[in-house]
């Protein structure tokens, strides 16, 4: 649930501003880019510690209260994921702007109508984007067990459990959750592969 | 009764002093010269004379250096673009079908679907309405730019090498469609290599080399007693340099 909050939020985020960057020219936007780019590394131990001093009681947004819940893990697989999302759709749509540009300044198509446009048209191809973040999403350990605190019933998830059970000296579970994890990563995989198949054959590349 | 294009605020079309450089090369070279309402003008020249260019800068698809353009009193832009279409050289075509390739553009400019029927039939695209863009031919492609061009009823229509290498079926289609919309008075400004569709379709001729208009004039004119060694020299099928 965590992830796919998480994933849902990233997109809404994410692909309307890789369409944005793709399609208008302004200053700093290569800079923008390459800022973008350079956050897919995230490393998310650092995001981890950086939402949680944001969220710890002494930091500037602690009066929330809302650390070591499921909010403040989604708010750091949001920051994880965004800029995967952010960048790899703007590759996409960029090479469709290639063909749409002329089109669409002929049609005096409004900015508005072109973004839509541009991400209804790269619809299969923007779905192995999101299957992306998902799977750096159900994957993730590092952020979300410092701001989670990896709580029973709460803020546990598979990748916590896992690391748990490990330092409990529980390996057999452990390894069992990781083949479920593994599992899920494959048939995402896969998903992801037939999905791009199917754009090949219904749209022209 | 009056017609269409001479009732519209849209003509002359005015190229006054038009330069266009790029990367410190002029690509086009102090255009200047005046388009009426009536008839298809026609652009010749050889490769690289800047034809394509010239027709971006008219339907306001690339800003010029210098110069300026003005559809009657209309300086270009927005506003004279919603009453243009172009067809381009290569098809530029959204990922679609063909059926929602033309709702795109009727949707866009609040016109209903009930031509689009008529469309698909004149373009001889009725049987593959529902097919992907992708799978469609070359001539089917530039048959369906035609008709999208069409779907915004525009009073100007650009055609950039619209007919090259098409087969001969699709280039009647296209110029027989394009005989019926300057009955309706659409003024037709194409760009072709092709003499003998100059000659089938032209009424004016604007003559282009190295980014600079050589000659203008009439279609009979032009044909039979060019008046430019440049001009002569693409008619016989010489090296122009």
């Amino acid at each position: 649930m965590v992830s796919l909050t998480s994933l849902t939020i990233a997109c809404f985020i994410g692909i309307p501003l890789g369409t944005i960057l793709a399609i208008k020219r302004f200053y700093f936007r290569k800079t923008l880019l390459a800022i973008i780019n350079s956050l897919m590394g995230l490393p998310p131990v650092l995001v981890g510690l950086i939402v949680y001093l944001y969220l710890s009681r002494s930091g500037p947004l602690g009066w929330l209260g809302i650390l070591y819940s499921p909010t403040a893990m989604i708010i750091a697989q949001v920051i994880l994921i965004a800029p995967i999302i952010t960048a790899l759709s703007n590759q996409i749509i960029e090479d469709l702007h290639e063909d749409y540009r002329d089109l669409f300044l002929s049609l005096n198509a409004q900015p508005l109508q072109a973004v839509i446009a541009y991400i209804y048209d790269s619809r299969y191809s923007l779905l192995t984007v999101i299957l992306a973040g998902f799977g750096r999403a159900i994957s993730e350990v590092g952020a979300v067990i410092i701001v989670g605190g990896n709580i029973d019933h709460l803020t546990r998830v598979m990748t916590t459990a896992i690391a748990l059970e490990t330092s409990k000296g529980n390996l057999t579970l452990a390894l069992g959750l990781g083949i479920i994890l593994l599992i899920i990563s494959l048939c995402i995989s896969l998903l992801a592969m037939w999905i791009k198949s199917f754009s090949k054959r219904y749209t022209y590349v | 009764m009056s017609s269409r294009a001479s009732t519209s605020n849209m003509f002359p079309i005015k190229v006054m002093n038009l330069s266009l450089e790029i990367d410190k090369k002029m690509l086009l070279n102090n255009l200047t010269c005046e388009l009426k309402a009536e008839g298809t003008t026609v652009i010749m020249g050889p490769n690289g004379a800047g034809k394509s260019l010239f027709v971006r800068c008219l339907h306001g698809l690339s800003k010029p250096t210098n110069g300026k353009i003005h559809y009657g009193n209309l300086p270009v832009g927005e506003a004279t673009r919603e009453r243009q279409s172009m067809v381009f050289q290569s098809p530029k075509l959204l990922r679609r079908s063909v059926i929602e390739n033309l709702r795109f553009v009727a949707n866009l400019n609040k016109k209903n679907d009930q031509n689009l029927t008529q469309l698909l039939k004149k373009t001889d695209l009725s049987l593959l309405k529902d097919q992907q863009v992708s799978t469609l031919s070359g001539g089917e492609k530039q048959r369906l730019s035609l008709a999208r061009a069409l779907v915004s009823n525009p009073e100007i229509l650009f055609l950039d090498e619209a007919t090259s290498s098409l087969d001969p079926r699709s280039v009647f289609i296209i110029e027989n469609l394009m005989v019926e919309i300057k009955l309706k008075n659409v003024k037709i400004i194409l760009i072709t290599h092709d003499v003998n569709q100059a000659k089938r379709i032209a009424d004016d001729i604007i003559f282009m080399n190295n980014g600079k208009i050589r000659e203008t004039g009439s279609a009979n004119d032009f044909f039979i007693n060019p008046q430019s060694d440049e001009a002569k020299a693409f008619l016989n099928g010489d090296l122009v340099i």
